[in-house]
């Protein structure tokens, strides 16, 4: 019974003595292990029929196979074969036969078949999670799965309400919903009929290039190379996500050598570290968009000339060239550069005479209005930003700042005269940015479309809700493209949006490590391809 | 004549158990109506919070039918005292619910974090103890001083350096630049999971598997954090000490044992500093409550684990099982401290007993 204890007592002196004497810092990581810096805190779940937030997609699609998926060393070339080696649509446009690939195996060792790509994405829709909006959209539901995702031998068909675009089905399903899971093994886990939602939350059954082997809340993710990887075994045989909040000590990590990815640097940072030995910067644009938007409810921003005054009250090179330095880059549209449709088109500068004039002309006077932001130094900062220039042209902007659930609840509710946030794609479909930004079939409170941010806005889109709509069914990817350009140049016009910047991500990274992808604005991380 | 009890204050043996019994039963008393006083409170101000614990959960993108379902599941549908009485039943089982963030037990969660933090702010108070006790009696002694000069500016600099900046300070001169110390995070990355986990301190943990290599590098980890807890329980527990020692000083008794010729080191020691332990426990405790509980910016700079990120965290994203499981487990700590400082007047003080 005493033993235990007199080893701690009979231990202490040594270690105390050991430690007083100073340590030694750890060298460098190694060669088949990645050891990454990251903000891992909104992970809240493992599930990919659940998974909806930045650090669980980064796990799941490391984890998780596909149906279709994206080469990281080609993003360019767009979706590709992964779990089915190949598909057919038919005649009508509705139905999708997928072929399975022969010979690939589950963590588990189980066959991946065609009955775990049926039960994957029947799971998903029935378990109707936040993500399951990504597949209903098609008209699945708990209801007709059963005829219209069906497993037949080695081939897979899922059958659409309507003929849609192939890419915009194809894309939806390379997203983290999209992650084929092993049915033996979840089924065996299965508790009051959830369709083991409860064990997969926390565990993981794929069949992608690693397993998780632990995560930690607010600690650690680490991940373990899966060796029967059907497109070779990784090299990092390991890979170990670290929860480091903090900017300077993510920096400081990476400069001693114990991290190979800092992958949450502020500028400051990403500037001290240009000095420094053995470490680089790899630059990425991503799919986050940051705007503003005005309730159209409000009677005074709800009229064109304000709303385009206010577009010119927006001090975007100011902006990009200080505090969002290498952090953002100006974007005016709802597509993230690198989609399909998406312009660059950016006719928006800071012109206070012009904003003075619209204000004018609109009979606007004294006007004082209230912008809902998150207390996200970057937003608060961009918020200051309006304040500023905003008061040159007589408007008074009062910023409430509060945490982002508490402004969220109010933007949900119609309730913000200015909201000053964020958007992230839903998957990598233009589809999923044009289906909030421009679409709103019903305007009235009633119809409670809190997901869509043009309802947020109370703006009913002035025609483009049904260009929408009609450039998510085009089958030719050419016109499909100039749809969504030309939806894009109105939205800029007429919108009470002012989207400004897109997201830039600099990761500071050992230079050793070779073949790093973030996923571009399309996708998560991948570590397979990554070597050092 | 009746013989005297053995115990020799004449009270018979039952009637001292007896004594023992209603002390300990009024003592349960006190922290079963304070933890459900707690629960209350706690319970109350979760539901008032104008932020939307379903919303943190289903996300933005959700569809009402999504929102609603969430919300029924997390029986937020339900009458505000029919979830408190749920509530309380379940926290009675230990059961503090599922947090709505990582979809782990709260109480799993809060049994991982919570030695992280204790195990930080024990080493921290020991520095504090360590250092500052000696330190305030050496202030008091040599009052007016250039040693009391310098324990004032050290309790200070320790007051009013803000701990984001001192914290950062250290890593980059101990780790970065000298490379004394290990970095942010328990232990290296290499020695996670190396030891079974006992008592989730790692130091304790390590030594307990005999494994030097993972306590020496934990060790390295944990020694920056603690000492800068340290600094700022040894800046409390020095001016309190300094303040304690010398309303002792002053008075006759001390005058009357120097004037008898005593050395001044039993004056002050075995006098003077023995008629201040019991206030300084009060303070030690209250020193060492607030490490427990109130060193997020410490644990957030140095990537720690700890139950003060982990409540903080919980609440900025409004999952209020979390938020309401570690402020329970803070109130029983301070309740604990309370029951055994109480314990220790009684033992350094006799009229206390």
């Amino acid at each position: 019974m005493m033993k235990p204890f007199h080893n701690l007592m009979a231990s202490v002196v040594l270690g105390l003595t050991v430690g007083a004497t100073g340590l030694p810092a750890q060298a460098e990581t190694p060669p088949n292990m990645l050891v990454i810096a990251n903000r891992i805190d909104d992970i809240t779940t493992l599930d990919p029929a659940e998974s909806f937030e930045f650090a669980g997609s980064d796990v799941s699609r490391n984890v998780y196979g596909k149906l279709v998926n994206f080469d990281p060393l080609n993003l360019d070339a767009g979706y590709g074969p992964d779990l089915a080696e190949s598909w057919t649509v038919s005649e009508d446009g509705k139905t999708i036969t997928f072929t399975m690939r022969e010979g690939v195996t589950f963590h588990s060792g189980n066959p991946v078949t065609a009955a775990d790509a049926e039960f994957s994405l029947r799971r998903a829709v029935i378990l109707n999670k936040t993500p399951s909006f990504i597949l209903t959209q098609f008209g699945f539901s708990a209801e007709n799965v059963g005829e219209t995702i069906v497993a037949d031998g080695n081939t897979l068909s899922i059958t659409t309400d309507k003929r849609y675009a192939t890419s915009f089905v194809l894309n939806c399903l390379t997203s983290t919903i999209g992650g084929i899971v092993d049915m033996k093994t979840v089924m065996a886990n299965e508790a009051d009929g959830d369709m083991g939602n409860t064990w997969l939350k926390t565990n993981t059954a794929g069949s992608g290039a690693y397993s998780v082997a632990s995560w930690k809340p607010n600690e650690s993710v680490t991940l373990s190379a899966n060796p029967d990887f059907y497109l070779g075994a990784p090299a990092m045989k390991r890979v170990v996500v670290q929860h480091v909040a903090e900017s300077a000590s993510q920096r400081l990590l990476l400069e001693r050598g114990d991290i190979d990815i800092a992958r949450n640097l502020n500028p400051d940072d990403v500037k001290g570290m240009a000095d420094a030995d053995g470490v680089g910067v790899h630059t990425e644009l991503r799919g986050r968009l940051m705007y503003i938007s005005l309730n159209g409810k409000h009677p005074v921003l709800s009229k064109p000339e304000v709303r385009t005054a206010i577009k010119y009250l927006i001090d975007y090179e100011g902006m990009q060239n200080s505090f969002l330095d290498g952090q953002y880059t100006i974007h005016q549209n709802f597509l993230p550069a690198t989609y399909l449709g998406a312009i660059d088109d950016a006719p928006y500068a800071l012109n206070v005479e012009k904003a003075k004039g619209l204000l004018a002309a609109a009979g606007v006077e004294g006007l004082e209005i209230t912008a809902g932001v998150r207390e996200a130094q970057e937003r608060v900062e961009i918020g200051q930003s309006l304040q500023n220039t905003f008061a040159q042209a007589g408007i008074k902007l009062n910023l409430v700042v509060g945490t982002g659930k508490q402004t969220l609840s109010k933007y949900r509710a119609r309730e913000l005269d200015m909201y000053i946030g964020a958007w992230g794609p839903d998957y990598p479909d233009p589809h999923t940015n044009a289906g909030t930004f421009a679409f709103n079939p019903d305007n009235s409170d009633e119809a409670g479309a809190t997901g869509l941010l043009a309802w947020r806005n109370a703006w009913d889109t002035a025609g483009l809700t049904e260009q929408v709509a009609a450039a998510v069914v085009e089958g030719d990817r050419a016109k499909r493209q100039a749809m969504y350009e030309s939806i894009q140049r109105e939205f800029l016009e007429t919108s009470p949006f002012a989207v400004m910047f897109q997201k830039i991500e600099q990761n500071g990274t050992n230079e050793a490590v070779k073949n790093l992808n973030l996923g571009g604005a399309i996708t998560a991380v991948s570590y397979w391809q990554i070597t050092k | 004549m009746a013989l005297a009890e053995p115990n020799g204050g004449g009270r018979p043996r039952a009637a001292l158990f007896s004594r023992y019994v209603v002390v300990a039963l009024k003592t349960l008393l006190s922290i079963a109506v304070t933890m459900s006083g707690l629960l209350l409170v706690t319970f109350v101000i979760g539901r008032v919070m104008p932020i939307d614990p379903v919303l943190s959960m289903v996300g933005e993108s959700a569809s009402k039918a999504t929102y609603d379902a969430a919300r029924e599941s997390m029986g937020l549908d339900k009458p505000v005292i029919v979830q408190f009485f749920y509530y309380f039943r379940d926290v009675l089982q230990g059961d503090f619910g599922i947090s709505l963030l990582n979809s782990h037990p709260v109480s799993e969660d809060i049994k991982r974090v919570f030695p992280a933090t204790l195990e930080l702010a024990t080493l921290g108070t020991i520095m504090g103890i360590v250092l500052g006790v000696p330190l305030g009696v050496f202030a008091a002694v040599n009052r007016g001083t250039w040693i009391d000069q310098v324990a004032r500016v050290v309790a200070l600099v320790g007051y009013s350096m803000p701990i984001f900046w001192l914290g950062l300070m250290g890593l980059l001169v101990f780790y970065g630049i000298l490379g004394w110390v290990g970095g942010p995070g328990r232990v290296g990355i290499f020695y996670v999971d190396l030891v079974p986990s006992v008592t989730g301190m790692i130091l304790i943990d390590s030594l307990l598997d005999r494994n030097w290599t993972v306590f020496k590098d934990a060790f390295s980890h944990i020694i920056l954090p603690a000492s800068l807890l340290g600094y700022y329980s040894l800046a409390y527990i020095s001016r309190m000490t300094r303040s304690f020692m010398l309303e002792q000083l002053s008075a006759e008794y001390i005058t009357t044992a120097r004037v008898k010729g005593l050395p001044e080191r039993t004056v002050i020691w075995r006098h003077a500093f023995r008629n201040i332990r019991v206030q300084l426990i009060t303070v030690i405790a209250l020193s060492y409550a607030n490490l427990l509980e109130g060193s997020v910016l410490t644990e957030i700079i140095f990537s720690w684990p700890g139950i003060g990120s982990y409540i903080t965290t919980a609440l900025l994203s409004a999952d209020m099982n979390a938020v309401m499981g570690g402020t329970v487990v803070v109130g029983l700590i301070f309740v604990l401290l309370n029951i055994f400082s109480d314990l220790l007047y009684k033992v350094f003080d006799p009229r206390a007993r």
